[in-house]
């Protein structure tokens, strides 16, 4: 068998295809799909095509929060004035391989791709992204902080569609912080990244903080138990590293191709501790 | 003297059409009825074959197959030896040996159809390690130099200095991947058209192969997308895999690898350790040295024994020292056959030979600068091989020359300064000065003896006949202004054929920086005995034509003659090694990162005497070059074996530096243009560039690290971190 490539022209159609029980594999920019295709990881199997599709298109819409059609790539972030608003969002985008990539990639194919490496993710996460799914049944709503489950699995079912992401627009105060260590400057799967963004009152204690790591766990993690731990207390040296010490508890990092748990644990309490110093 | 056209900047010849998608490569060749072949390979280390199987599932009768009894003459690629099988027939030596062929019009079939073949196999104990090797004494070749005797004078030393140095394997990662088309009449003739550095070498592996006379051999370079020593050797396999093909099918079969195989199946560099051992007075001065080199040579003997000879004679770097001992080995092991890569065992030793130095001036308590100033080998010096510098060096000059476009005294204070305050970054500088021999080791090119051809052509220019290729480093540029210059033509009357063993002579293989100063003094040898047949003509052209129109042709033959002055023992390894070395000088400055512990070069010099520059851009292009390829080596580019092939055989995960990586890199030139061999007195500069970061970096590293030197390259994070965290 071989790979064929279906092409839905409206919505009803490709929920209809997905519900109709076949394993059909969804495809919006195939920038993780053809890798997986050209080293012969991917077993041959049927796509379904979302470029044709009105309702998942390139969109970038703010209205009380900001939706990002299914279809929206790094590149329309990139040069959107909403990066303004999201400044994560921006930094992340130049993250993601080179121009090529960033300019067929998607943000929800990097949602629906699920690697714990991803780029993307972290950033949607930190600004507490919701996702959209769709199916012939039912449309619903889901935190993306509690999509994924474990390695390559997550809270979406074959007959459903990733339709739309929602971030709640930023209230003033907050602080972004994204740091990614790859294994050389640009066009690099990270080692250990942290996509952070922090709310100080005005005597400099915690109001609310969000930490979101790749490549140190199966998925891409929110680390809610040492935001718990700084939520509310004043950042002092000894604040820091206790958190820097906490999170070596939430990550499981193991050793690869790329690097090792022992490096991946430093220096992603490095990352705690530049973060917080800020 | 003035020059027309050597010493300027000109156009690649070849640049516009590669620019404008014209140049054509061996995957654009269309040759009609043409198979696609694919190589099965075996994926243990070590094993005995048992049976091959073809699975159901596949039109195995649609196939062409090849299997070693279908191989007509000899089933070993002919290079030094004749011991690497092109299929591996009783035992499999590592894992990637290609056991069996298979061919077929449809290029997705036969990509399929290598999964329905199975290799059935008895495993045996493999040997994964050099040390491990060492002990059985698998020992592919060694080498003794020595002049003096070390061993009596560490009772005398102020001050020892002992270390190992490690490198690992390094992959070429040329854009174009191994590519070849072959064509044959089953019974009599063979031609093959691909991506390769050697012509001759694939004749002289495809005749015995087939058991046909050179002359039915044809060999054509295609255009070629790099090569940085991956295709001197490599090119026979695949050359000969796709003519097997080709004999047993009756049609054409083309072989392109894709990267994955490219860069699991092919040679790399030659993973080094090497212990050195040195004797120092108080104030600097080299006493005795004593160095020890091992390399893994892989499963094959491939071009060991000439990397290892490099390696061994670059070894006491530009130091004078009246008692030095190398001893040197090059093992075998049960890895994929490391082979030719440009610098060619020079960047192992001297990273070694650099790294102690700047080491035992750390020691000794004196700066890098000035133990070098102690030892340095002048005009007149002689090497540990009995080898007396002839030529005008000045090494004082060129390592001044880089400390000042580097500010290396007044940032290496500084920089001491800022690493003395806690910042989230280190920073650190270093340095390295080095020789790099050009054209083939010792008797090396007495026995090439490269051959060139020229002839007139109609337009009153010249054509050059060489089988030197173009892959990129400028040798269709470089010839064709040594021609101009020596004829006194413009350089657009000189045409250079493309390389085919059918129409051009032996000039030999375009390694080992030969190209410009070897071949490059056949075209000038060639060009002035043109002139001298046209009675020395003020206008060349008119006198050309006239002498086309009176005889029809005029094509001259030339053949390398050797210095009378140079002498080369084989035997006791003594005497001239290289014909000419150029020299440099590098300047790194690095910064250390403490959240990531990545170290980054911020700037580097390298100041370089090469002799006279023919063109000044192509030649600053090619130092450019090395020298990013010289930063991958030193912190980024690791090679993660897995029963000693490449695990990391994809471009995500083997990391090479891009523009980002890379900071500005000044190069500088030096010109002594004296008593040195070349053409205008140039000497090679194509390896040098990759001698010198390595050490360099590896040493800026070290002072950022407040003087924590680390033996092994590359300097990955991971390594730093254990260093820094220890700060």
């Amino acid at each position: 068998m071989s790979f064929q490539v279906v092409t839905p022209y409206s919505l009803d159609e490709a929920l209809g295809a997905l519900a109709s029980g076949e394993k059909l594999v969804p495809l919006a920019g195939a920038t993780d799909l053809m890798v997986y295709m050209e080293a012969g990881t991917l077993a041959p199997c049927r796509f379904l095509n979302l470029q044709e599709l009105d309702e998942l298109k390139p969109t970038l819409s703010v209205n009380g929060s900001l939706t990002l059609g299914a279809m929206t790539t790094y590149r329309d972030v990139r040069v959107s004035p909403i990066r303004e608003q999201f400044p994560m969002l921006a930094w992340a985008a130049r993250e993601v391989g080179a121009l090529a990539i960033q300019s067929r990639g998607t943000w929800a194919g990097n949602v629906a791709n699920a690697s714990p490496a991803a780029d993307g993710v972290p950033a949607l996460m930190a600004y507490d992204a919701e996702i959209d799914l769709w199916s012939k049944k039912e449309r619903r709503r889901v935190p993306l902080a509690k999509f994924y489950r474990g390695y390559k699995e997550m809270d979406r079912r074959p007959d459903e569609l990733i339709a739309a992401l929602h971030l709640p627009l930023p209230q003033p105060g907050w602080v972004d912080y994204y740091r990614k260590v790859g294994t050389r400057r640009f066009q690099a799967i990270s080692k250990t990244l942290l996509a952070g963004r922090i709310l100080l009152d005005a005597d400099r204690a915690v109001r609310d903080i969000r930490m979101v790591f790749a490549s140190i766990a199966p998925y891409t993690l929110r680390a809610v138990q040492t935001e718990a731990i700084v939520r509310g207390r004043e950042l002092t040296p000894e604040v820091i590293e206790e958190a820097a010490q906490a999170i070596q508890d939430e990550i499981h990092p193991i050793d690869d191709i790329r690097s090792t748990e022992t490096y991946r644990r430093r220096v992603t309490s490095n990352l705690v501790r530049d973060f917080l110093s800020l | 003297m003035t020059f027309q056209t050597i010493g300027k900047s000109l156009r690649r010849k070849e640049g516009f059409l590669k620019v404008t998608g014209h140049s054509v490569y061996a995957d654009d060749l269309r040759l009609e009825n043409c198979l696609y072949g694919k190589t099965i390979r075996s994926t243990v280390p070590h094993a005995k074959i048992k049976e091959i199987r073809f699975k159901d599932g596949i039109p195995w009768d649609e196939f062409t197959i090849v299997l070693p009894s279908d191989i007509p003459g000899l089933n070993a690629v002919t290079l030094i030896d004749a011991e690497q099988p092109f299929l591996a027939e009783r035992e499999i030596r590592h894992v990637a040996e290609p056991v069996a062929l298979i061919a077929h019009r449809d290029k997705h079939l036969v990509e399929k159809a290598r999964h329905f073949v199975h290799v059935d196999v008895e495993e045996l104990p493999a040997v994964l390690t050099m040390e491990e090797a060492l002990e059985r004494n698998n020992v592919f070749k060694s080498y003794l130099v020595q002049n003096g005797d070390p061993s009596e004078k560490w009772n005398e030393a102020d001050v020892i200095v002992e270390e190992t140095y490690r490198t690992g394997a390094q992959e070429h990662l040329y854009i174009e991947p191994q590519a070849m088309i072959a064509n044959t009449i089953p019974g009599e003739s063979v031609t093959v058209w691909g991506s390769m550095q050697c012509p001759y070498y694939v004749q002289k592996a495809l005749a015995p192969l087939f058991d046909l006379s050179h002359e039915n051999v044809r060999v054509v370079q295609t255009e070629t997308g790099g090569g940085f020593g991956g295709k001197e050797e490599y090119p026979n396999m695949i050359a000969g895999h796709a003519a097997l093909l080709s004999w047993k099918a009756g049609r054409p079969v083309k072989m392109i690898y894709d990267r994955r195989e490219d860069m699991w199946a092919t040679t790399k560099r030659h993973p080094s350790k090497i212990r050195v051992k040195a004797a120092f007075k108080r104030d600097g001065t080299l006493v005795a040295l004593d160095i020890d080199i091992l390399l893994d040579g892989g499963a094959y003997p491939t071009l060991s024994a000439v990397v290892l000879s490099r390696a061994t004679l670059h070894a006491w770097g530009p130091y004078k020292c009246g008692h030095t001992r190398v001893r040197s080995r090059v093992v075998m092991t049960n890895s994929v056959p490391y082979g030719a890569f440009r610098g060619f065992g020079a960047p192992q030793a001297i990273f070694a030979i650099e790294m102690h130095m700047n080491r035992a001036a750390l020691e000794l308590g004196i700066d890098p600068v000035e133990i070098r100033r102690k030892n340095f080998l002048h005009q007149g010096d002689q090497m540990p091989t009995g080898q007396v510098i002839r030529e005008k060096i000045d090494l004082e000059m060129m390592m001044d020359r880089a400390l000042e476009l580097s500010g290396y005294h007044r940032k290496r204070a500084d920089f001491e300064q800022f690493n003395a305050q806690s910042r989230p970054h280190r920073k650190g500088i270093g340095l390295s000065v080095f020789f790099h021999g050009s054209g083939f080791t010792g008797s090396g090119e007495l026995r090439l003896a490269s051959e060139l051809s020229m002839a007139l052509t109609g337009q009153g220019g010249v054509e050059v006949f060489a089988a030197n290729v173009e892959y990129g480093q400028g040798t269709n540029t470089v010839l064709t202004q040594i021609a101009a210059e020596a004829c006194r033509i413009d350089p657009d009357l000189v045409m250079i054929h493309q390389p085919d063993t059918s129409a051009v002579p032996n000039s030999g293989p375009t390694v080992a920086s030969r190209t410009t100063m070897v071949v490059g003094k056949l075209v000038e040898r060639a060009a002035l005995e043109l002139r001298k047949r046209l009675k020395e003509p003020t206008d060349f052209e008119a006198s050309a034509r006239q002498y086309l129109a009176e005889h029809g042709e005029l094509r001259i033959t030339v053949q390398y003659e050797p210095s009378s002055d140079l002498h080369w023992d084989d035997e006791k390894y003594r005497g001239e090694a290289y014909a000419g070395y150029a020299w440099s000088c590098d300047v790194a400055e690095v910064e250390v990162d403490a959240v990531e512990y990545m170290a980054r070069v911020t700037n580097f010099v390298s100041v370089v005497e090469c002799g006279r520059v023919i063109n000044p851009l192509l030649a600053a292009g090619q130092i450019e070059g090395g020298i990013a390829q010289g930063i991958g080596f030193a912190l980024y580019e690791n090679v993660v074996l897995e029963q000693g092939a490449m695990k990391n055989n994809q471009f995500t995960n083997y990391i090479i530096p891009t523009t980002a990586d890379t900071p500005d890199i000044h190069v500088n030139f030096v010109e002594f243009p004296h008593s040195n061999p070349g053409p205008y007195q140039a000497k090679g500069i194509g390896e040098m560039p990759i001698d010198g970061p390595a050490p360099a970096i590896g040493s800026a590293v070290a002072h950022a690290l407040g003087g924590r030197f680390i033996n092994e390259l590359p300097l990955l994070p991971e390594r730093i971190m254990d260093v820094v965290e220890s700060l």
